[in-house]
């Protein structure tokens, strides 16, 4: 039996819309392909995953046509099923260890979770664990993206009164302000976050810590614990010149605009976009392929994404690089930016690239680019997205005592409770890994739960 | 949670000023730093600097031109309204240490700004010249809380309207002129005032501070809008600053980029125009 393939929006019409691209499957698609998995007595894909959840034991459930019990195993382990069907790479995770990959295609884990996760949304009745114990206990989480949410609702599961502080004014973190709307419906993300309310966790919005008040204050205040997942953040440039020209975004910068501030949607939202005809998004990420499909969407006729690499070294999910290239994105591979040329008005007007060659492998064990010389060639553009990575944010490290950083600017935690250099602070994500995936923060985040509550255990 | 106005009152034809209720905000305010708010669930996330913060009421004072769209819908809300998102204190607060002297120069509604400052250089027992100066004498704002903190007011009206009839660069260098010895200058207003300031400071080599109000999102260092060039580097207007050696700051850089949306601005802003006067036929 062949793995059912996701149905999607055709690419002629999706770019011409912000909808979810990928539509999930059918109850009898899901039967079907939760029937193909061999229900393995000793499952590798179990391994793959940073959350551990017990994946035979739901696609079981769902081969049963039992897809609410299905939804029920997987909350045991995670509260963002939904979120985690859709953004997980699992080729790389679950399903890459999947014994029916070796011969033909692995079971598709990742729209198996989707489904059932839709499913019980659409049953409309969402069930909220009941919480036994109480344990009159504060932490505090600073940052509601997915490492943050998963702590939050662990510990709230294990009694603990959680209140987590944004400092946007919307919680999700990456997963509002920086996923777009057609990867990953705002609407969806909501729901995760209402459930994890439902818990009793609270959710503190506009609540800059590091300047409304430090991680010291807080645990002055009342809170026994804090756990910092308040991500990488500050974007990174090439520095190179032109980087300040109009019309120069970082990625953060362009998927705020557009996933958090809703600017597809001006004048009728008030936060304006401007693209023109031609843009090129530098890098060959997740984040990349977001922001160049954004981009097609909001009208653009050319977009490039500019990778000085080749397409085997890409970073990006095969999915997103194939869902871009079927939009019309064109791949500018083994090139890289060397400057933003502009106007008299300062606006970006073409970009002046360079070729490269691969050659020995570097640290990162991927053959490095080489410029090819007198190889520089000129593309006339309007609009540059810089789609490089993320540094440290400084906001929360630069203001708590004693609490050590790496020389990048990362908080340097216990790898496997999070613990940092202050017993009663935990940290996890982005500002501990760098930027990384969204399941990775999340098992992070899990790890980080089993840690405070046996830190907090051991005090009293 | 939203935050609600409790006073308002009118200190131009097109300047406003707010007090609205964030007691956290106001308790952990200093001077220099500025807020973000969103108005309303459709609206835009704009910065601005707080012009003075009342700790016990749990008041935060903001003052502002409207401008275009969101600045336009802020300054129609009354007593009693809410906006929905209120966030700070942000930026770095100013490097205030007791001085000799110190001159406070304010342009338009960079008198706002300035206010807490030169204030928190007057607690410090600096001696304090102030140079606050608008375009026609309506437009003057905080003449009375200026004077009032000041050991010398000057004030200034590009058209003589009132005061000194000239740029506030122009009182600067009167009062270079006369030979006054100065430690330190801190100018806030629209960019090319500053930008004039700073080249006049420069050719006597008299430290500048300026405080910029670059575009910005998030304003804690996650977007990188609000990049500006100092000394030749790239900053963050919101965490590395707001406020920056003023003879470093690219200028001319500053203020293309201040105007990256204005076409979308002047759309909005009409918009808004017609959809109020719309409603003020029905």
């Amino acid at each position: 039996m062949v793995r059912q393939e996701m149905p999607t929006q055709p690419a002629a019409e999706r770019v011409k819309n912000f909808n979810e691209v990928a539509l999930g499957y059918t109850s009898e698609q899901a039967v079907t392909e939760a029937k193909r998995c061999l229900q393995c007595k000793k499952p590798r894909c179990m391994k793959g995953c940073p959350v551990e959840i017990d994946i035979p034991g739901f696609i079981a459930k769902i081969a049963k046509e039992d897809f609410l019990g299905a939804i029920k195993h997987i909350k045991q382990k995670n509260s963002l099923p939904a979120i985690c069907g859709r953004v997980c790479p699992q080729e790389t995770q679950c399903e890459q260890l999947c014994v029916l990959g070796k011969k033909s295609e692995p079971i598709a884990i990742g729209r198996l979770e989707r489904f059932v996760a839709d499913y019980e949304v659409q049953q409309g009745n969402i069930e909220i664990p009941k919480i036994t114990s109480r344990l009159n206990k504060k932490v505090a989480v600073v940052g509601s993206g997915p490492s943050g949410l998963t702590v939050a609702s662990d510990l709230a599961k294990l009694g603990y009164n959680v209140t987590v502080f944004e400092a946007l004014h919307k919680s999700g973190g990456v997963l509002s302000y920086g996923i777009p709307e057609f990867r990953l419906p705002k609407s969806i993300v909501d729901r995760e976050v209402e459930y994890i309310q439902k818990l009793g966790v609270e959710i503190r919005k506009n609540f800059v810590v590091g300047r409304l008040m430090t991680v010291d204050e807080l645990l002055d205040d009342s809170y026994k614990a804090i756990y910092l997942a308040n991500g990488a953040g500050l974007p990174k440039f090439l520095n190179i010149p032109g980087e300040n020209l109009i019309g120069v975004y970082s990625a953060n910068e362009f998927l705020t605009r557009v996933n958090l501030m809703k600017a597809y949607l001006f004048p009728d939202h008030d936060t304006p976009v401007k693209i023109g005809k031609r843009v090129a998004v530098f890098g060959g990420g997740n984040v990349a392929m977001d922001s160049a499909r954004v981009a097609k969407r909001l009208g653009a006729e050319e977009v490039y994404i500019v990778y000085r690499r080749s397409k085997e070294e890409m970073p990006a999910r095969k999915e997103e690089s194939e869902h871009a290239e079927e939009e019309g994105i064109i791949f500018k591979f083994l090139t890289n930016p060397v400057e933003i040329i502009g106007d008299e008005e300062g606006k970006v007007a073409a970009l002046k690239s360079i070729a490269m060659e691969l050659g020995e492998p570097d640290e990162s064990g991927r053959r490095r680019p080489i410029p090819i010389k007198d190889s520089e060639f000129v593309i006339e553009m309007d609009t540059v997205v810089v789609a490089i990575g993320q540094g440290a944010n400084p906001l929360v490290g630069s203001t708590t005592k004693n609490l050590k950083i790496s020389d990048r600017g990362y908080i340097i935690a216990d790898e496997e409770e999070g613990q940092t250099s202050r017993k009663e602070i935990f940290a996890g994500g982005d500002i501990v890994t760098g930027a990384a995936t969204v399941i990775s923060a999340m098992g992070a985040g899990r790890k980080a739960a089993i840690g405070i509550d046996k830190y907090l255990k051991n005090r009293s | 949670m939203a935050y609600k106005i409790m006073e308002k009152e009118e200190l131009s034809s097109d300047v406003k000023l707010l007090k609205v209720k964030a007691p956290l905000v106001a308790k952990k305010a200093l001077a220099g730093q500025f807020i973000i708010l969103r108005i309303d669930e459709s609206g835009e996330r704009i910065p601005l600097t707080m012009a003075q913060t009342d700790k016990e009421q749990g008041l935060v004072t903001i003052i502002f031109q409207e401008v275009g769209k969101t600045t336009n819908q802020l300054g129609a809300l009354e007593i009693g309204d809410e906006i929905l998102d209120f966030v700070g204190p942000l930026g770095k607060p100013t490097h205030v240490e007791h001085l000799g002297t110190v001159i406070c120069v304010g342009g338009g509604i960079g008198v706002a700004p300035i206010y807490p400052i030169a204030s928190a250089f007057h607690k410090k027992g600096s001696n304090l010249i102030s140079i606050i100066g608008a375009r026609t004498k309506k437009l003057l704002i905080l003449e009375k809380e200026m004077k009032e903190i000041s050991d010398q007011l000057y004030v200034t009206t590009d058209d003589g309207s009132y005061g000194f009839h000239g740029f506030v660069t122009e009182m600067l260098q009167k009062l270079i002129d006369d030979g006054l010895t100065i430690d330190m200058v801190m100018a806030i207003g629209p960019v090319p005032m500053m930008q004039a300031v700073c080249k006049l400071t420069k050719s006597y080599n008299l430290k500048t501070m300026v405080s910029l109000n670059p575009i910005m999102i998030d304003g804690t260092g996650m977007c990188g809008g609000c990049r500006v060039s100092v000394g030749g580097k790239t900053q963050f207007a919101c965490v590395d600053g707001p406020e920056f050696d003023g003879h470093l700051v690219d200028f001319v850089e500053l203020r293309k980029r201040q105007g990256t949306f204005r076409n979308q601005e002047n759309k909005s802003t009409k918009k808004y125009d017609q959809e109020c006067r719309l409603k003020s036929k029905l």
